[in-house]
């Protein structure tokens, strides 16, 4: 136990903040980190949410969607990323061996943003959508000012399991380059220094645990007020109902 | 040239060694996590309270990355840090997180009907968990454990990031040595060994749960959705 009380104690060391000829300081695996992490989930985010927004808005291709998230689930990321980083080129603006990483980092993130944004726009009550259809409104209207601000919280809740998983594996990175907080779990182990590897391992976590929980203050906030507003007693069962589907992920047959 | 003969049972890095050590460290997490969820799942799925309990405890569980925990379990139950054991509790750990809320929605899943219609009969608590909540529950919890199966063996390769061997040592190993073919090899291991486990899964299921139709494979595909926004 007295590791992790010496681990936390080694984090408030200034000097461990700034990098020194013979190790990284905190400051810069706390940047790169972040700036990995951050590149690769606005990668993935520009492929996976309008994809996973058009097989929620038209019903196609939520079969394959399934299936590709499930394999993705299956490879195993260090081994994609030890052979991305031996073919992929570097690309100009970007650190060596940053292209392998992102590229690898955002396929992970795909399948859980693209299940977050199809089973948001699925969940929505058809009766919903066929109204805003019967008023008049065009595709891309229903699409904007009404599937996507009931989907809102399933979508956020996709980007902040991927967020999740990207900090995760972003921490195993330096077992090939980079310099991430995993480093000093990475370097700690290499010099027996086991202050130093919890040092690391309570520095992951509080990443994970703020990033997780700014996702939740963001989820609970973006919820349009109908949505989120309790509902009354005799429409509690339908209200019970979507939120159940709103979880599992599935449509709600009704109406055509 | 890397050849997959000479490296299967030879070379540094021999194939089916580090199978069997992957195998070695899969097989107690995925076990756990069935034995363990189930209990809680059940408590979760009578009581509200329990059941708000459980899952938050567990979301924050899975919130952290498998190294913290790799790295965390040695220093709590002071074992030393090499050792392959921390890489099996952390892995359970997971197992259960995951398998705690398939498990709570699986006998969810059970209508009350059934339930009081059991006691009705005159069946006793515990008639009436294993001969009729338990095998009713059984379609969604196959689902659920196919997923803990297929992570827990992707996931076992991450710890070569503390020095525990596995499959993942072809990974490293590939990189090191600038062999792309023995990182190829790793991953398809790991997929044969995702897709044995799985069968294995599949063909408990089908001998324990011979009535296993349509309706409640559907229930079951719907639960499998939903861990993937999870």
């Amino acid at each position: 136990m007295s590791l992790i009380v010496q681990g936390f104690l080694w984090i408030f060391v200034p000097a461990h903040w700034t990098t020194s000829a013979t190790s990284a300081g905190i400051g810069n695996a706390l940047a790169q980190h972040l700036a990995l992490s951050g590149l690769s989930l606005l990668v993935a985010g520009v492929i996976a949410l309008p994809l996973g927004l058009y097989i929620g808005h038209t019903g196609k291709g939520r079969g394959v969607a399934i299936v590709s998230s499930n394999i993705a689930r299956a490879i195993p990321t260090l081994g994609l990323l030890s052979i991305l980083l031996l073919y992929l080129p570097d690309v100009p603006f970007l650190p060596s061996g940053y292209t392998p990483d992102i590229v690898v980092f955002a396929l992970l993130a795909i399948p859980p943003l693209l299940a977050g944004s199809y089973a948001g726009l699925e969940a929505i009550d058809r009766q919903t959508i066929d109204a805003a259809r019967a008023i008049g409104m065009t595709e891309w209207q229903i699409l904007t000012k009404v599937e996507i601000p009931l989907g809102i919280a399933l979508i956020i809740g996709g980007i902040r399991s991927s967020s999740l998983q990207i900090v995760a594996t972003v921490t195993i990175a330096p077992l090939f380059t980079q310099i991430t907080l995993g480093t000093f779990i990475a370097d700690g182990l290499a010099q027996a220094d086991y202050v130093k590897v919890v040092a690391g391992a309570i520095l992951v976590a509080a990443l994970a645990l703020i990033i997780d929980g700014l996702f939740a203050i963001v989820q609970r906030f973006v919820v349009p007020r109908g949505v989120s507003r309790r509902p009354t007693k005799e429409k509690s069962t339908t209200a019970r109902g979507t939120a159940l589907a709103a979880k599992t992920g599935t449509p709600i047959q009704e109406g055509n | 040239m890397y050849s997959i003969w000479d490296n299967f049972f030879g070379g540094s890095y021999p194939i089916w060694y580090l199978t069997l050590d992957h195998i070695g460290l899969c097989v107690i997490p995925i076990l756990v996590g069935f034995f363990v969820s189930i209990p809680l799942g059940y408590l979760a799925s009578r009581s509200r309270g329990a059941r708000s309990v459980l899952i938050s405890v567990f979301s924050i569980l899975y919130t952290l990355p498998s190294i913290v925990l790799f790295v965390v379990v040695p220093v709590t139950l002071g074992l030393a840090i090499l050792d392959p054991t921390n890489v099996i509790v952390a892995l359970s750990i997971y197992a259960v997180a995951i398998m705690v809320r398939s498990s709570a929605d699986a006998f969810s899943s059970v209508s009350a009907d059934v339930r009081e219609s059991a006691r009705a009969v005159g069946y006793s608590p515990a008639q009436r968990f294993f001969q009729v909540e338990l095998p009713l529950a059984g379609p969604v919890l196959l689902a659920g454990m196919r997923i803990v199966s297929v992570s827990t063996v992707s996931l076992a390769t991450v710890g070569v990031f503390i020095g525990i061997p596995s499959l993942g040592l072809l990974f490293t190993d590939a990189f090191n040595r600038q062999i792309p073919l023995e990182a190829v090899t790793g991953i398809v291991a790991v997929l044969i060994l995702a897709l044995i486990f799985d069968v294995i899964l599949s063909t408990i299921a089908r001998i324990l749960l011979p009535w296993n139709r349509r309706e409640s494979r559907r229930r079951a595909a719907r639960t499998a959705s939903k861990a993937v926004v999870m």
